[in-house]
C-alpha cells in the first residue's frame, strides 16, 4: 500500500490518533511525550504511531499534513495540532472536552 | 546564531509582533555543542486576533518553512493575539530531551 494511503486509512479509521516519536509507555521526545501525558489524563482510548518505526509515515506525513513536525494529534479525521496546542487546549479544558465527545461518538469496539 | 537571527528578521518582516522572543533551546538536547537544532519562539501580533491555535501556527509555520525543512529539528511555538497576552511568565516551559533525535 503507498504510504499515503496507509496514512488517510490510520486517520479514517482510529478517531483519536496521536503521531509520535516513540509509544506513549517509552516516548523517545520530551514533546511526544507531553502530548501522551495530557492525552492520557482525558481518560480514553487512543491510538498511536510510532513514526521513529516508521520512517515512510515520518517523511509523507508532514506533507499530507501541512505540518512540519511531531507529535501530531488527528481527531475525527482532522488535524488538531502539535504538542503547544494540544498542551494549551488541555490547560484550557478543551482537549478533554474534545475527546470525550469523540469517544462518545465512536464508542469502542475493541473492548 | 545564524538561524536565530533569520528566525527572528522573517518573523520581524512578516508580522509586526508587539513581543517577539526566539530561544534556541539546543543546549537542552543531545545535539553539539553551539548547534541551532531547537528553538522556542514566542510572538504576540495582530494576525492572531480571533483565530483558532492551528491556523496560527500554520501562519508562523509558512514563514519558517524553508528552516523547518532544513535547519530545525524542534519548534516550540507559542502564539498570543494581543489581547490575550499577559506576560512572557504564562509561556510554559519547554520539554527536557528523551533522546530522539539519536534516532535521526
Amino acid at each position: 500500500m503507498e504510504t499515503i494511503d496507509k496514512i488517510k486509512e490510520q486517520i479514517a479509521e482510529n478517531p483519536i490518533l496521536l503521531y509520535m516519536k516513540g509509544s506513549p509507555k517509552l516516548p523517545s521526545c520530551g514533546f511526544s511525550s507531553q502530548a501522551t501525558q495530557a492525552l492520557m489524563s482525558c481518560g480514553e482510548q487512543f491510538a498511536y504511531v510510532d513514526i521513529l518505526q516508521n520512517p515512510d509515515i515520518r517523511a509523507e506525513l508532514p506533507k499530507y499534513a501541512n505540518w512540519p513536525t511531531f507529535p501530531q494529534l488527528w481527531v475525527d479525521g482532522e488535524l488538531v495540532g502539535g504538542c503547544d496546542i494540544i498542551l494549551e487546549m488541555f490547560q484550557q479544558g478543551e482537549l478533554q472536552e474534545l475527546i470525550k465527545e469523540t469517544a462518545a461518538k465512536y464508542p469502542s469496539d475493541a473492548e | 546564531m545564524e538561524i536565530q537571527n533569520r528566525i527572528t528578521e522573517k518573523l520581524l518582516n512578516a508580522f509586526s509582533p508587539s513581543h517577539l522572543q526566539v530561544v534556541n533551546e539546543s543546549h537542552m538536547h543531545n545535539v553539539p555543542a553551539g548547534s541551532e537544532s531547537h528553538f522556542k519562539v514566542t510572538i504576540v501580533a495582530e494576525q492572531f486576533s480571533g483565530k483558532r491555535l492551528l491556523p496560527c501556527h500554520r501562519l508562523v509555520n509558512e514563514v519558517l518553512a524553508d528552516e523547518l525543512a532544513n535547519d530545525i529539528h524542534a519548534l516550540a511555538l507559542h502564539t498570543y493575539a494581543p489581547e490575550k497576552w499577559q506576560g512572557e511568565s504564562t509561556v510554559p516551559a519547554s520539554p527536557n530531551c528523551l533522546g530522539g533525535s539519536k534516532h535521526d
